[in-house]
């Protein structure tokens, strides 16, 4: 339920909203709850609010880290 | 998907499950989201982790932890002339002792169904003869957005909406977990949306009284296999801590201004948790600012909750048996037609293990 998903802002309106595109799918959410939002910023929806922004950095650090254990190669060959 | 593909290579699983098996350490482990839960069932982890790993699940899911008594309550309000109750979608099926609001929906209750707390605020400004009752159920990730309709509505002057708030907070929770005389769980995989607005403070207590390790992690297969390594991890070197593998949305000082909206039309109060009983400070009520508001004060005639024969929700959301334990699990209660709450959700522990595990069938 707590569920929220990275969509990226794609314009900034008025009333403290923002148009933003999940998969294609555009949305308006409310901006009611999350400061500094910038178009071209990645945002976690839930239930029509943007929660927080992507930390793009943090982001591919995440993934570096992980990659680095792929490269230990399968449990299996 | 940007920020989510990127996680989902064959390649970086197994290397995380090499990972895991190298360090050669056994755990029980609990998730306490039911996102996690649901992730953890429909990619197949459990299985993979098994004998080393044990994952147990939670009281993670709101929809699952509403007690009778508040759903009774719930019902109540919708069949009053007048009222709208909107809600998510998640409620509609949880049963109650006078049934479920579905089925008050089909007896004629006006039970509407919406995305946003916003969506229910725009349904008392289309319509100023009903009073429109926003059903509250979630943790710290979705009262602040409660907490935002309220504002708006009262920004907007409405004299018709009104909020049954039945939300619940995590840290209560874990603490009375913890304290509970069978606890033995070895570390907590910490749901990632609800640190989103808390940061990684709030979990301190449980290694530094408690000694338990703790690891906030993401929803991508790969981030809960990363969040197992790094609690098994803790466990082999006697270091508990509060790890954030999540540090993609969750900062340490998590989300302030949706805190402060929160604590603004909130105050903390006692809760009764399915399956956990009363737990003082769990819950949020109205603030007397806005107990205009509050359809929970509302005189509305509760019919008693009866036990529920054989059901063990209870004691699935205490992690102490699985869905499988259940004797109604897989018989008189499937998704299709649910006794317990548990198997209402679809991030309900026995709905994930009866739709996706091959215990479950």
């Amino acid at each position: 339920m707590c569920l929220a998903i990275p969509a990226e802002v794609v314009e900034l309106q008025e009333n403290e909203t923002a148009l933003v595109e999940i998969g294609g799918v555009r949305k308006v959410v409310s901006l009611m709850l999350l400061d500094g939002v910038k178009v071209g910023d990645y945002v976690l929806v839930h239930a029509g609010f943007a929660m927080e922004k992507v930390d793009r950095e943090e982001a591919e650090r995440t993934l570096a880290i992980l990659e680095e254990a792929a490269e230990y190669g399968p449990l299996y060959e | 998907m940007k920020y989510l593909d990127e996680y989902r290579s064959p390649a970086i699983l197994q290397g995380q499950l090499r990972a895991i098996r190298e360090l050669d350490t056994s755990a029980v482990l609990m998730e306490v989201c039911g996102t996690h839960t649901m992730v953890i069932s429909r990619s197949g982890l459990r299985p993979l982790l098994t004998p080393e790993v044990d994952l147990v699940s939670g009281p993670g899911c709101p929809v699952c932890v509403t007690s009778e008594r508040d759903m009774g309550r719930a019902l109540a309000l919708a069949s009053i002339e007048d009222v709208i109750l909107a809600t998510f979608g998640d409620m509609v099926r949880v049963p109650g002792p006078q049934g479920t609001l579905l089925e008050a929906s089909s007896r004629g209750a006006a039970v509407k169904v919406v995305y946003s707390p916003l969506d229910a605020v725009a349904l008392a400004r289309e319509n100023p003869d009903r009073r429109v009752v926003f059903l509250g159920v979630g943790f710290e990730t979705t009262a602040p957005t409660v907490a935002a309709a309220v504002l708006r509505a009262r920004e907007e002057g409405l004299g018709n909406f009104f909020v049954l708030s039945l939300h619940k907070l995590i840290p209560p929770a874990l603490k009375a977990l913890v304290h509970m005389e069978d606890f033995s769980i070895d570390g907590f995989l910490l749901p990632g949306h609800v640190s989103v607005v808390l940061g990684t403070e709030a979990y301190r207590f449980l290694p530094r009284e408690h000694g338990i390790p703790c690891v906030i992690s993401g929803f991508e297969p790969a981030d809960i296999l990363r969040a197992v390594y790094l609690l098994l991890r803790m466990k082999a070197e006697g270091k508990p801590e509060v790890a954030n593998e999540y540090s993609r949305a969750v900062r340490p000082e998590g989300n302030r201004r949706a805190r402060e909206t929160m604590c603004r039309v909130f105050r903390e109060a006692d809760a009764e948790w399915r399956g956990l009983g009363l737990i003082p400070g769990s819950g949020l009520a109205l603030r007397e600012e806005f107990a205009d508001l509050d359809a929970g004060s509302w005189e509305v005639e509760v019919p008693e909750v009866r036990e529920r024969s054989g059901c063990r929700c209870g004691d699935v959301l205490c992690g102490r048996i699985r869905p499988t334990e259940c004797p109604l699990f897989a018989r008189s209660c499937t998704p299709d037609s649910p006794f317990g709450p548990c198997m209402v959700s679809s991030e309900g522990t026995c709905a994930s293990y009866y739709l996706y595990e091959e215990e479950g069938r």
